[in-house]
């Protein structure tokens, strides 16, 4: 089962625990023991785990257990505690000198997002009213420094070229003109490269003696496997690093590689670089982070979000209606209405627990046209319809979709993906009336 | 052409037949023959020099060993020192698990293997530890062996093939690595740039393409990636080209618009060759985690797969996601990239693969 998520996992596991006065050492062991497989399939790397998995132990045996939460509930709360804590507790920022320019150096290996990471960089500080200066160092790949000045380009932000020179002598000029040209910062985008080439690593430290940055930042890729601690401990040795930005985050990869270099180097996380658009650099949320390495989503992210949308009192109609069963199309669409509201399908889908893991649920992983399109068909029908879309014949069809300007298949696609809707919804009540009975039903988010 | 030949061949056969002067004879078409005029002087003195470029058999064989050296003292050494006089006990089969895991083999992979191991001890009544290693390097053959195939191109031209893969893999060097090979037998080689998206990624490419002497068909940057695939297939076609690769934009599998215009990229050159594509390669970075085993399956939702490239195997990256995924996806290795040099791609081949891991 490598791709259920922990809670449904731990679930399974404590089904048959009772909820005790105090964590004993065996619900501790059982609990760890799922903790542990998540974690290493979320690639944190295995010596970081052990020890991990150690100190949680030596925290949560004897611990009270609350009296709202089972023993699994508790242990999470508590890795998951641990686990914030661990990954840097609040932001960071990067610290700017107090005599400009501040020079910032983008290291890392091949592919990790260094050159549209840098652009992203540039931008936030642009927004934040400074005039940074892009320095174009990668003269080893093909097109790089071109690559860079486009970058530069879609941000609005001047790059320092000379072709394809010697770095440490680009790096030179590149301060020495922000220095003329009044850029307060420098943002040297660097050629990726392995961390035992020493040729190349001694590069780096060439670039550092003769710039001196005051920031050095390890772009590291959230797909990184059990590799990214020995990456980071070369780097850090060889350069002193000053943070970790990580990059490709709007994937599915459960991001272990960041309490890996977070726990084996000890410097803070500083951005979090999703989407291939310039805009997409954001603060780094370890508590977030936390609960999606522990293959939980990024609930607190999608809580939030719904928070500041959703109609409260419409909610919770809707949830009644679930209860009873009573579902409509109306409700349908008032839900995707909703849901709209919050943004981008594809982003929200990614922060539900087991999302877009599971085969079948990616199904409904819709990109927002096709959301219109769904609307505009239930918009054609009539009340009758949309309350008892039983009643729906090969008729009433045609002149749904011709009303709405899409095809038949397409209605009856809706018209299925419905009814799943209700008979999903039909089973969680029943599942939840269960779980009131008692059952020690384990849900981590109600 | 000798195109089935040579990609059929495994790693160190290979080494041996490429100098062979009889591929040189079978050339349909001379180097100077009318196709030829479409390249720059620049371009062909580039490309003839590239062809130039010895490659011995111990060459290849040392470069793959070199490559696989990293792999191999992490990996193998540890066991060694693990299997070191001692009994058969669960801390051994912990710390089996532990290498496995640290190599990115992943747990259910892992288990799986651990648990087969772990059956033949009981039931071969094995007590020697130093039995161990063997056990497990057979296990790990069987794994790679099962659905191996070498890349393999079809006698009609052009073949073609199209290489996928999430963003900073290393698709456009692989292919220019790819181009290089294929230059080698003195294939006729067309690249399709179809990463019009990717800041001057088309840039790249048109350096690979320059250096191996191949001829590249771009559009601009943000061009339809699928009139790109269109215009390459025709042009492939119109220069009777040997070989078409194209290239693709680096995408997340998550993105579902941008999975269903690699769809189309792909629906387009079927359409247009008029025949399914003869190899469609997901390029996976061998410092990848599990994460791969999730782009393996959204891509080929996408694209109908049919091997995978792993690339940057000369770092400290065991690659053994590559267990993985011949275990949960029974997805093939086809080629693996061990070097920044133009040679360094080369047949993937479990056998000395895990030979050289063993060694």
């Amino acid at each position: 089962m490598p791709f259920a998520n922990l809670s449904s996992r731990l679930q399974e596991t404590f089904r048959k625990l009772r909820a005790r006065g105090k964590l004993t050492d065996k619900d501790v062991d059982t609990a760890l023991r799922e903790v542990r497989l998540a974690l290493l399939e979320a690639d944190v790397n295995y010596l970081v785990v052990k020890d991990f998995i150690a100190k949680v132990k030596e925290r949560a045996v004897g611990h009270q257990v609350l009296a709202s939460l089972s023993p699994g509930q508790q242990v999470i709360k508590i890795v998951n505690e641990e686990l914030t804590s661990l990954m840097g507790g609040t932001q960071s920022k990067i610290s700017l000198a107090s005599k400009p320019p501040t020079i910032i150096m983008m290291v890392g290996l091949q592919g990790s997002g260094k050159t549209t990471t840098s652009g992203k960089l540039a931008l936030h500080f642009k927004g934040k009213g400074h005039r940074p200066l892009l320095a174009a160092a990668d003269i080893y790949r093909p097109a790089a420094v071109k690559q860079l000045i486009v970058v530069g380009e879609q941000v609005n932000v001047p790059v320092f070229s000379m072709g394809e020179t010697n770095p440490v002598d680009i790096a030179k000029a590149a301060v020495a003109h922000a220095k003329t040209h009044g850029n307060d910062i420098v943002i040297i985008d660097t050629a990726g490269r392995l961390h035992i080439d020493t040729e190349l690593m001694h590069e780096l430290e060439e670039i550092k003696r003769s710039v001196n940055p005051h920031e050095i930042l390890l772009i590291v890729d959230s797909m990184t496997g059990q590799e990214a601690v020995s990456v980071a401990v070369s780097f850090d040795q060889q350069l002193g690093i000053d943070g970790v930005i990580l990059t490709k985050l709007d994937g599915d990869a459960r991001g272990g590689a960041a309490l890996s270099v977070k726990a084996v180097t000890g410097k803070p996380i500083k951005f979090a670089a999703m989407s291939e658009k310039m805009d997409g650099l954001e603060v780094f949320h370890p508590d977030r982070m936390a609960s999606r390495i522990l293959g939980m989503g990024d609930v607190l992210s999608l809580i939030e979000k719904a928070e500041a949308t959703f109609d409260e009192q419409k909610a919770k109609e809707l949830t009644e209606k679930m209860r009873r069963d009573a579902f409509t199309l109306e409700d349908f669409r008032e839900q995707l209405a909703q849901i709209k509201k919050m943004g981008p399908l594809d982003q929200l889908l990614g922060m539900i627990p087991g999302m877009g893991k599971l085969g079948q649920m990616r199904d409904l992983a819709v990109d927002d046209s096709h959301l219109k399109r769904i609307e505009a068909i239930i918009s054609s029908m009539t009340v009758e319809e949309r309350r008892n879309p039983d009643i729906i014949g090969g008729s009433r069809k045609r002149r749904i979709a011709a009303g709405s300007g899409t095809r038949v298949q397409e209605v009856n696609r809706l018209l299925k993906q419905f009814n799943q809707t209700r008979q999903m919804m039909k089973q969680f009540s029943e599942m939840e009336r269960r779980g009131r009975k008692g059952k020690g039903g384990f849900n981590l988010f109600r | 052409m000798m195109l089935r030949k040579l990609f059929s061949r495994g790693g160190k056969k290979e080494a041996k037949v490429m100098p062979d002067p009889r591929i040189n004879d079978d050339q349909v078409k001379p180097e100077g023959g009318a196709d030829a005029g479409l390249l720059t002087d620049a371009e062909r003195s580039q490309g003839s020099e590239a062809n130039t470029e010895e490659v011995t058999p111990q060459g290849l064989f040392a470069r793959l060993k070199q490559g696989l050296t990293k792999t191999r003292t992490g990996f193998i050494d540890r066991i060694g020192q693990i299997l070191a006089g001692r009994g058969i006990d669960e801390d051994l089969f912990d710390e089996l698990e532990e290498i496995l895991i640290q190599a990115d083999v992943g747990v259910a992979t892992t288990l799986e293997l651990i648990g087969r191991i772990r059956q033949r001890v009981e039931t071969e009544r094995i007590t020697d530890s130093n039995a161990i290693q063997g056990l497990l390097k057979a296990e790990i053959k069987d794994l790679l062996s099962r659905d191996h195939q070498p890349l393999a191109l079809p006698d009609h031209t052009p073949a073609a093939i199209m290489v996928v893969g999430v963003n900073g893999v290393g698709k456009t060097t692989t292919i220019g690595k790819l181009a290089y090979r294929i230059k080698q037998n003195h294939a006729k080689v067309v690249l399709g740039a179809a990463d019009t998206f990717r800041a001057a990624a088309v840039d790249q490419l048109r350096v690979w393409a320059n250096r191996v002497g191949a001829d590249l068909i771009a559009h601009q940057e943000g061009a339809d990636p699928s009139a790109v695939a269109f215009d390459s297939v025709a042009a492939a076609k119109a220069r009777s080209a040997d070989v078409l690769i194209i290239d693709t934009a680096g995408r997340l599998h998550t993105k579902t618009n941008l999975m269903a215009e690699l769809g189309k990229v792909y629906r387009v050159t079927t359409r247009e060759l008029g025949r399914d594509l003869d190899e469609v390669l997901l390029v996976v970075d061998a410092t990848t985690g599990q994460n791969a085993l999730s782009q393996a399956k959204l891509f080929s939702e996408s694209v109908p797969l049919t091997g995978i490239v792993l690339t940057k195997l000369d770092g400290t990256a065991k690659g053994g996601i590559i267990l993985a995924l011949a275990n949960e996806l029974r997805l093939p290795v086809k080629l693996i990239g061990v070097g920044e040099q133009m040679r360094d791609l080369q047949d993937f081949d479990p056998i000395s693969f895990t030979e050289a891991l063993f060694n």
